[in-house]
């Protein structure tokens, strides 16, 4: 596409509220086309309830209560069910954790990655084969058109988690929700779908958004960076910037979560002090700030998301003394 | 088999004779079935008044009766033949309707919830609560004895059963990753239950369906037996037992070996149901 002004996804001050607590607040953030964009931060941050509102697929708990999603320009928030299932699988699609259980295991795998273009595209059946076997060959199957015929039991998990993505891509979505697609496989498989993942962006040109609480990962894949903390966006920006000199404290405290493999020695594995705390239990201000080291009182009151460098935003009264701290 | 853990559920056992012989039989009786008039030795209606009640392998007149013969001197051998034909008509009909129209609604009732799950269940309670043989025989006696009526009313009959195992299958398959991410990729209701859930409960359906079907020969025996199935002097095998039973001291054949009949194929037919259902899973295989 060479409409590189209009961003392929927009979330413009998204906040979303579960029984009465503010589960997601002000988020904003937007990717450009072919970008690769992670939302990083611990479990329960709302990372996913973010990334399934893109799609409609919030719990029924869950209540947008402000802000705008557009998707290539377009507002999704105010479009009904019928208008979202011809935009999901199509135009932004989502894969998830456990490839396994989202194969169907009575269904060869090649009729599961057609699925998508026979709903949104209405292929027949042969047309549709072809165009799945060159999918499943493109995510690196290896004898694509014979593994189309076997069932989701006869594959490894890596493999699944690859016809997973076949089905997401094929009909060649300009946005794709990974949430986490990793996390349930082992790490040389891992390595092998991220590898998978970066290539795939410039063929397939579609945007990414990566969700994981792998510093590695975001290091290893992301141009951009979102950090979520407590419902919100503690830090966002360029991966480079972020981290050579992360501005906000958790920022930081992630980063020195990634193993550094020196020779034989791991140097330093440091894991953050405490838990994320409930969404009861938030504290007003700054969220993070029963876990801060830098926290004082002026973190009573909730810091804004400022700019502290080209495109670098945190959300911390001390992002200047960030850097000082060990 | 050897202790060694196996990644499939079980190792497929003996495909050979041991394993299908009970297929076997039920294919045998249907080919009688369908060949009737060229099986049968002779026309399962011709009376022999001179041969009744003549022990199997006696020979009267123009009959040889190999199993014996009737009240009437009817060959039971044709009778029994013909007589397939009913039991086995009414048993595939009633099951089909049945259990196609129990496993849609009992499917429905569990992946759309609210009323319609709660209409649809409460009336497969009232109708399970109901002795079925009793609802039959009710209607039947109202709508007057005929097959299609038979038919029609073991499928009102049975239905229930269906809905009830569709319905708790599909609520467990309904809550898997792989169904609701197909209906949020944008797969309609009937698309995502009949491609993506029937599939995965039509092997507990089918061996609702095989114990039904064995059930469903017994019943229109039973319904024959008391006079409200076919009328005669069609042959079936319900009929024969009923009218058989006056001689049963006398004339033993009349009624046991078409009773023998009905319990081989109900046996055959149960015992085919594992075995379907282990082919329709492709773990199995
Ligand atoms: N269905 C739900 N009902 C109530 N609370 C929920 C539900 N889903 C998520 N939450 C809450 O929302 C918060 C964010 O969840 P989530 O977006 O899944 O976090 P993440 O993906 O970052 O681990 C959590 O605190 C969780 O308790
Ligand atoms: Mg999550």
């Amino acid at each position: 596409m060479s409409v590189t002004d209009v961003p392929v996804l927009a979330i413009d001050d998204l906040v979303i509220d579960i029984g009465g607590n503010r589960i997601v607040d002000h988020v904003s953030l937007s990717l450009g086309s072919g970008r690769i964009l992670a939302i990083v931060g611990e479990s329960g941050c709302g990372k996913s309830l973010t990334a399934l509102s893109v799609l409609g697929l919030l719990p029924k708990a869950a209540r947008i209560t402000g802000g705008e999603i557009r998707l290539n320009g377009r507002d999704l928030l105010p479009l009904g069910e019928a208008a979202l299932s011809d935009i999901r699988g199509n135009e932004a699609t989502i894969i998830f954790q456990e490839p396994v259980a989202s194969l169907n295991p009575l269904m060869r795998v090649g009729e599961q990655v057609e699925e998508a273009l026979r709903l949104h595209r209405g292929l027949s059946a042969n047309a549709a084969r072809g165009e799945a076997i060159a999918m499943m060959a493109r995510v690196g199957i290896p004898d694509a058109s014979r593994r189309a015929r076997q069932y989701p039991f006869e594959l490894s998990g890596g493999m699944c988690q690859r016809i997973m993505i076949a089905a997401a891509l094929i009909c060649r979505p300009a946005l794709l929700i990974a949430d986490e697609p990793t996390t349930a496989l082992d790490v040389t498989i891992q390595a092998q779908i991220l590898e998978l993942m970066r290539d795939l962006r410039g063929d397939v040109g579609s945007a990414i958004v990566l969700i994981t609480h792998d510093m590695g990962v975001v290091a290893d894949l992301a141009d951009d960076v979102c950090v979520m903390y407590g419902g919100r966006i503690v830090e966002s920006g360029p991966v480079e910037p972020i981290f050579a000199a992360p501005r906000h404290p958790y920022t930081k405290l992630l980063l020195a979560t990634i193993p550094t493999l020196q020779g034989q020695r791991k140097m330093t594995l440091r894991t953050i002090e405490g838990m994320v705390p409930s969404a009861e239990s938030w504290p007003d201000g700054c969220r993070f700030r029963t876990r801060c080291p830098l926290a004082d009182e002026a973190c009573v009151a909730t810091p804004p998301l400022a700019d502290v460098g080209p495109g670098h935003a945190a959300a911390c009264w001390h992002s200047a003394d960030v850097e000082a701290l060990a | 088999m050897s202790a060694v853990a196996s990644p499939r559920p079980h190792p497929r056992q003996g495909f050979g004779l041991r394993r299908w012989w009970p297929l076997a039989i039920v294919a045998l009786v249907v080919l009688a079935a369908i060949f009737a008039p060229w099986l049968a030795p002779y026309d399962p209606n011709q009376q022999n008044l001179i041969g009744r009640l003549k022990p199997p392998g006696t020979v009267s007149r123009a009959f040889h009766y190999w199993l014996g013969s009737d009240e009437l001197g009817r060959d039971v051998l044709s009778r029994i033949i013909y007589g397939s034909r009913v039991s086995l008509v009414v048993a595939f009909a009633s099951v089909i309707l049945s259990g196609t129209v129990g496993t849609t609604l009992g499917m429905i009732a569990a992946y759309r919830r609210g009323w319609t799950e709660t209409v649809v269940m409460r009336v497969v309670d009232v109708f399970l609560s109901i002795p079925a043989v009793l609802l039959a025989i009710i209607t039947v006696a109202v709508l007057g004895p005929s097959l299609v009526n038979v038919i029609l009313v073991l499928a009102l009959t049975r239905w229930p059963r269906y809905a009830r195992i569709a319905y708790s299958q599909t609520l467990s398959v309904a809550t898997m990753p792989y169904v609701r991410l197909a209906a949020l990729m944008g797969a309609g209701a009937t698309r995502v239950l009949f491609r993506h859930v029937l599939p995965n409960i039509i092997g507990a359906v089918s061996v609702v369906a095989t114990l039904e079907f064995g059930l469903m020969v017994l019943f229109e025996a039973g319904l024959s037996f008391l006079g409200l199935g076919v009328q005669p002097p069609t042959a079936s095998w319900g009929s024969m037992l009923s009218t058989g039973r006056n001689y049963v001291a006398t004339a033993w054949w009349v009624a046991t070996l078409p009773g023998l009949c009905l319990f081989v194929l109900v046996l055959a037919v149960n015992l085919t149901g594992d075995a379907v259902r282990d082919r329709l899973d492709p773990r199995f295989r």
